[in-house]
């Protein structure tokens, strides 16, 4: 195995371009090296993303978005006052993956392309709208952050392909996001199902809201029927009743060891339910 | 396989070594550096036994490869205490029996004195979620809990 520390992702993506054989990319190394050790992968190519520029940074952008560089690991979210402020959902979704030890060391886009149904950082990117730049041997590009799982364990970026960014849009005024797991545990287990919300309020109603699954189908899933279950109301009985019809109609899980089709369904409405009320007194500008 | 030269600080000592690419953090500091109280317990992060400090962030030595310590500033247990000074938490693990197997306690240990480095006085939840990623399967875990409190209180010059 070849080690790289290439400085630009252009560097990064040619390297990978090149590569006769298998390569990865290193930033984190929570999934990698686990893998890599357990004999699952073994990479011709390693290519370390840690020494390029910008890469370990927490930025807000022009419009007042964020900016998170791909090696940022999780325990420097949480630390972030302004970025908590503006995306909870997205920081507590991070801030359940793993350990301390972890913590101080996993990223979101490690997260996002290790490709894991129930991530549970995903389901609060792809409800806040956040999106990846993917540098490749043809330029960039930009996407949606729903578009890059396809299956479990697989990603949508081409060979030579490389996450090099990823941005969260503006808060803007009145929003809020929250992201709950279900585990039969306090700490330290993989999603049995995970729901984000994030919305937007005008006076008590909401005009704008995303909702997005994780660990009810192959891939974290954007649920749009579940937004438009609650637009337009004020997250009323009637809202709270069709946003759960909608969340549970989206379910596509497997029945496995943490969870049967049956469970991981009913708890996909439960936990819509609370996160949209957690989302929606947060744009209140309650504590929540 | 060509062998990688590395240049790093390990409690304060300037050290190199020749790093396999595919090498752990923990295969060096214990293989190359003769640095064996970091333990390996999973070798997949799950246990903790390995903990280590990277630039002032704890880590499973075991999810780092050693090529990645370049020019990076670790601290491991063999930096906590001296051999005729121990630090309050590993006095204070003593006096609390917190050890059995001793094991998993390295990691623990050097979890504890970052945790205490940030949060000079946690309360006992915050102390259990801290070290939920340092597994020990002998002391039920009560005894190191309070092991830290009372460590914590000493450091903060309070009577125990």
């Amino acid at each position: 195995m070849r080690y790289h520390t290439p400085s630009t992702f252009e560097d990064a993506a040619r390297l990978a371009a090149s590569a006769s054989g298998l390569t990865r990319f290193l930033a984190g190394g929570t999934d990698v090296l686990v893998q890599l050790r357990a004999g699952m992968v073994q990479p011709d190519d390693l290519i370390d993303l840690k020494k390029i520029s910008g890469v370990d940074a927490i930025e807000r952008t022009e419009d007042g978005g964020w900016h998170i560089g791909v090696a940022v690991p999780g325990i420097r979210l949480g630390g972030h006052a302004d970025l908590c402020a503006d995306w909870p959902g997205v920081v507590e979704g991070m801030e359940l993956v793993g350990s301390t030890q972890i913590q101080g060391r996993a990223t979101l886009v490690g997260n996002l392309c290790n490709g894991s149904p129930a991530a549970d950082s995903v389901p609060g990117l792809v409800a806040a709208g956040a999106t990846v730049t993917i540098t490749g041997p043809n330029g960039t590009r930009t996407v949606p952050v729903e578009d890059i799982p396809v299956s479990p364990g697989k990603t949508s970026l081409a060979a030579g392909e490389v996450v090099s960014a990823i941005t969260l849009p503006p808060r803007g005024s009145n929003g809020g996001d929250a992201y709950l797991r279900f585990i039969p545990r306090t700490e330290m287990d993989i999603a049995v199902v995970g729901c984000a919300v994030n919305l937007r309020l005008d006076g008590d109603t909401i005009t704008e809201a995303r909702v997005a699954l994780g660990a009810v189908a192959p891939t974290v899933v954007l649920v749009p029927e579940a937004a438009d279950a609650i637009i337009g109301t004020t997250l009323d009985d009637a809202a709270i009743a069709a946003l759960v019809a909608a969340a549970e109609a989206a379910c596509n899980p497997i029945t496995d060891k943490r969870g049967t089709v049956e469970f991981r369904t009913e708890v996909a409405g439960v936990l819509a339910k609370r996160a949209a009320r957690i989302a929606y007194s947060r744009a209140k500008g309650e504590n929540a | 396989m060509t062998k990688v030269h590395v240049t790093t600080t390990v409690n304060g000592d300037p050290v190199e070594f020749l790093a396999d690419p595919r090498e752990t953090l923990l295969d060096s500091l214990r293989n190359s550096l003769g640095l064996t109280g970091s333990k390996e317990g999973c070798g997949t992060g799950d246990c903790g036994a390995c903990s280590v400090t990277m630039n002032g962030t704890l880590v499973c030595s075991c999810l780092v490869l050693g090529v990645e310590a370049e020019g990076a500033q670790i601290e491991t247990i063999e930096g906590m205490g001296g051999d005729t000074q121990l630090h309050p938490l590993q006095r204070k693990f003593v006096e609390h029996a917190a050890l059995q197997c001793g094991f998993c306690t390295p990691g623990i240990l050097v979890a504890a004195k970052k945790l205490l480095e940030e949060n000079a006085n946690p309360t006992e939840t915050e102390i259990r979620y801290w070290l939920a990623g340092n597994l020990c399967r002998c002391t039920g875990y009560d005894k190191i809990i309070r092991a830290v409190q009372d460590a914590a209180a000493e450091m903060r010059g309070e009577a125990a």
